[in-house]
């Protein structure tokens, strides 16, 4: 596997690999000194050309983890800013030797372009709203840590929010579905895409309706812009209709369990505290981000999958 | 091309010498006192729990805590060829300060063992490593040697040694 | 450009299609004008058409040929040249230069570097409104009197229906057509593809039809209500197709066009994020292309435009929604027509050359039937040989063609202009 930039490009082979490496990646975590010389001579680089701390540093610290060099190039130190185009930057860093790139962009698409500049691995940390194939990964992951199953035939996943210009959502979609979860969307049919009958999932426009007969709530954010460009009438009336209240928590049944991709919006969204929440995922789909992208990088550049020296050599020749 | 297999050491003489060891490492460390036994995936882990076992017929208490490390993560030819990971690694209490005896079934080159030093440093600054393997087959590439050793076997670079409880084999190609 | 008038140059052994009849003969040309057709003509010079068909020249209603602007993608001349190879012997310059093709002097510098490169008629076309801002109209008697015939804010729509009403209005005194980029563009923000199954899968703002239909459905009113005439723009979805239709039917004065690639290439050549793809209107589903079959085939759809839209690489390479839109048109127009139409060679003639000709007012000299005293406007082509587009070998200055790798049936061979063969066997001779 050359790339992770969606789940449907990953696969269920690639998913379920990534799942079990992950497990290898959380116990070197335990370690006193968690650092394995496993991508030692590699150099990983993050293109963070949309604003993210907390993904970036979770994948540098994945890197370095793994013994990688890493460098990093984000939205206000990048010669992007001076006009230089992003073929242009590509290009420069990969003459310098890379052996992969992730990327964070706020257009669509842009990790399969890059693969027209670039020999190296392709990371997709989040293109548009299109894909953010490790949130996924993580969240699979946090689920199975917690129901302590492999396959989720039978679990009811609901995903609640703005799913229309969510990356979240639509890798989400794909990777629990691989694994056999019943998916239910709720959300106004302003935040839901156009055409999404073929997708594998049943809409609710009411929350209350199915808050009941949930395993899994997975909250979104609702973004402010979203009330100004007509989406949502106010973020008061989206927050009572489609937040997590504390009437709301109460209808929660008692194994299920809570998860947000962050940043919360807090009062429109979560309208509960979630330290507050017994059930809460949260803190664990921060913990395993580590983990899952040192299983990423790890199988893109040292693992069964991955090219080796000598393959790579013959590539280039 | 003929393949010939020999058995040199049967079922009871595996049994005997991992016995022997035991004694050896008890007698060697003066008790049991801070001992962890650590084996490597995947060959030494059986290795490793059946020493465990005799010392501790030989010295009740304390009990010797049993590991065992994947050491695919620390080979030194990553770059070489695909990594493909064994079982995952699970040392029981802080090797700080610890004699720690790794275990594996065959010492070949020696690169195997010293990745698995240094993935045990992972964990921590062991007081001392100590190495016990059940057969030693020669053609070392690094500076390592056994301080337990089964039983020494001479063997051409093209053997196929296999070790299991039920005894070692050797296998040979011979080119006619 | 012109030579010693005397020489006849005559064009052998091809396939006349003149309105809807056909015959195999021989043209004769001398001064522009040709002089005899016939059997076994003989003259100075000659051109060989032996399996070619030979048709008055194509007439593009919809071409950006960026000058003033943008002379890194595309000049007069590199476009006239593109043109005269794809077989076109005018092209209507579309009015989004910079400054735009809302005064005089702008539309007869346009002209005169049309005239300068002489390989085609470039016939400018005029703004509707100032600076395409749709705001305020643009002088359009002036406009008119200096020979412009077709005014558009193509790139725009006009957005302001009272503003279209009475651009509709005062075009009426003035016997000039106004052309419509329909689209209402408060539903297409951030739209970078059709919606639709695909756009949802990929989080890509898509551009509803009805941001299309809903322009045209107004502006067919207003035809009602002013009498003027209108022209549809790349119209590109199947019921903007049946509107149309049931404006003819009703006996308003309107036409429409399409281009090739939305006869050719639907919305999931965007899955790829190719920017090569993107352009406006968006490309539609199988559905709408065999909507817009059929309006060619009854005569809904009157003509083939190619909204041939050079783009700088650079800007191509941009992330999909940032991308301008556009594709390249004129060399492969009658590739891909031949390709994917399923039509009679003189249908298809009549779709590339004398309809366009006739909405853009100059059948004086384009579009002629190939008769003695007729402009000798003409294109040659081979209608069977299949072929594939190099975008390295193109005239254009630029590359962003979306049909690399597709096959293509029917080549031009020559193309003659004003007498003057432009194109000698596939090569531009200036």
């Amino acid at each position: 596997m050359k790339h992770l930039r969606s789940i449907q490009e990953l696969g269920p082979e690639g998913l379920e690999r990534i799942l079990k490496l992950t497990k290898h990646m959380a116990e070197i975590n335990t370690r006193p000194v968690p650092k394995v010389p496993a991508l030692r001579g590699r150099t990983v680089v993050s293109l963070f050309l949309e604003d993210s701390t907390r993904t970036r540093l979770s994948f540098e610290t994945a890197a370095r983890r793994l013994s990688a060099d890493t460098l990093t190039f984000s939205v206000s130190t990048s010669s992007l800013n001076k006009g230089e185009s992003l073929r242009d930057t590509v290009e420069t860093i990969s003459d310098m030797g890379v052996d992969a790139f992730v990327v964070r962009h706020k257009s669509a698409g842009v990790p399969w372009q890059m693969s027209a500049w670039t020999s190296a691995s392709i990371v997709n940390a989040g293109d548009g709203a299109h894909q953010h194939p490790t949130q996924a990964l993580v969240d699979c992951y946090t689920v199975r840590e917690a129901f302590g199953r492999n396959r989720f035939d039978g679990l009811r996943l609901t995903i609640v929010g703005d799913i229309k210009h969510s990356r979240v959502a639509r890798s989400n979609i794909e990777a629990f579905s691989m694994l056999g979860a019943d998916i239910t969307l709720v959300a106004p049919k302003t935040l839901l895409p156009h055409d999404i009958e073929h997708w594998p999932v049943t809409v609710n426009y009411r929350l209350d309706d199915v808050i009941e007969a949930t395993d899994v709530l997975y909250m979104l954010r609702l973004q402010s812009e979203r009330m100004s460009q007509g989406h949502v009438p106010t973020l008061r009336e989206y927050g009572e209709q489609y937040g997590l209240t504390h009437a709301r928590v109460k209808c929660l049944s008692p194994n299920s369990v809570v998860m947000h991709p962050g940043p919360m919006n807090r009062g429109v969204e979560m309208q509960i505290d979630p330290q507050d929440l017994t059930n809460s995922l949260i803190h664990r789909q921060v913990a395993n981000g580590v983990a899952v992208r040192m299983a990423v990088l790890f199988d893109l550049l040292a693992g069964e999958q991955a090219p080796t020296q000598s393959s790579l050599a013959s590539e280039v020749s | 091309m003929v393949a010939t297999s020999v058995e040199v050491m049967s079922a009871s003489d595996v049994r005997r010498a991992i016995t022997r060891i035991a004694h050896e490492i008890v007698e060697r460390n003066n008790g049991v006192d801070k001992l962890v036994i650590v084996g490597l995936q995947r060959g030494g882990t059986w290795i490793a729990d059946a020493l465990a076992s005799v010392i501790s017929l030989i010295e009740t208490s304390p009990s010797v805590p049993v590991g065992a490390i994947d050491v695919s993560m620390h080979r030194d030819d990553i770059a070489m060829r695909p990594i493909v990971v064994g079982a995952i690694s699970s040392i029981p209490c802080d090797v700080s300060g610890s004699t720690v005896v790794l275990v594996d079934d065959v010492l070949f080159t020696g690169r195997t063992v010293r990745a698995a030093m240094e993935g045990i440093n992972n964990y921590g600054r062991p007081r001392a490593v100590q190495l016990a393997v059940l057969v030693d087959r020669g053609h070392r590439e690094l500076p390592i040697r056994p301080d337990y050793v089964g039983k020494n076997l001479p063997t051409q670079l093209s053997d196929e040694v296999i070790v299991s409880s039920d005894g070692v084999k050797v296998t040979s190609s011979n080119h006619q | 450009m012109s030579k010693p008038n005397t020489r006849t140059l005559v064009i052998k052994g091809g396939m006349i299609i003149s309105g809807s009849s056909q015959r195999a003969a021989d043209v004769a040309i001398v001064n522009g004008v040709i002089t005899e057709v016939g059997p076994d003509l003989r003259g100075d010079d000659m051109l060989d058409a032996s399996g070619c068909v030979v048709c008055s020249g194509f007439v593009d209603l919809h071409t950006h040929l960026r000058e003033p602007g943008r002379e890194d993608t595309e000049t007069i001349e590199t476009g006239s040249r593109a043109g005269a190879l794809g077989g076109y012997t005018a092209l209507v310059a579309m009015p989004n230069t910079d400054p735009a093709q809302d005064s005089v002097a702008v539309v007869e510098f346009v002209r005169e570097q049309g005239r300068r490169a002489g390989l085609v008629d470039v016939v400018p076309s005029g703004c509707i409104t100032i600076g395409r801002l749709g705001t305020a109209l643009s002088p359009m008697a002036e406009l008119a009197k200096a020979g412009v015939r077709l005014f558009t804010d193509d790139g725009n729509g006009v957005q302001d229906p009272v503003l279209m009403r009475r651009a509709m209005e005062y075009s009426r005194g003035l016997g000039v057509t106004m052309a419509q980029h329909c689209e209402v563009t408060s539903l297409t923000v951030g739209a970078a593809m059709n919606e639709c199954c695909s756009s949802s899968d990929m989080g890509v703002p898509g551009w509803p039809a009805l941001a299309e239909e809903l322009m045209v459905s107004r502006d067919i009113e207003l035809v009602r209500l002013t009498g003027a005439k209108v022209h549809f723009l790349h119209l590109s979805t199947a019921r903007s197709v049946q509107l149309v239709r049931l404006a003819k039917a009703d006996g308003l004065p309107v036409t429409a066009e399409v281009t090739p690639h939305h006869l050719s290439l639907t919305e999931e050549m965007l899955i790829g994020f190719d920017p090569v793809f993107k352009v406006n209107p968006p490309l539609r589903s199988m559905h709408d292309i065999r909507a817009l079959k059929d309006g060619l085939r009854d005569g809904t759809i009157d003509a083939i435009a190619t909204d041939h839209a050079p783009h700088a690489r650079r800007d191509k390479e941009l992330p999909l929604d940032q991308a301008p839109p556009g594709m390249l048109g004129l060399e492969t127009a009658l590739g891909v027509v031949l390709a994917e139409l399923d039509m009679e060679l003189h249908q298809i003639v009549a779709l590339l050359s004398r309809n366009p000709a006739a909405i853009a007012g100059i059948t004086k000299t384009h579009g002629c039937e190939i008769a003695p005293g007729s402009s000798a406007n003409l294109c040659i082509f081979d209608p069977e040989i299949n072929w594939q587009v190099d975008p390295g070998r193109l005239a254009s200055k630029s590359i962003n063609t979306p049909f690399v790798g597709r096959r293509l049936r029917g080549k031009v061979r020559h193309t003659v202009f004003r007498g003057d063969p432009v194109v000698i066997d596939g090569e531009a001779q200036r």
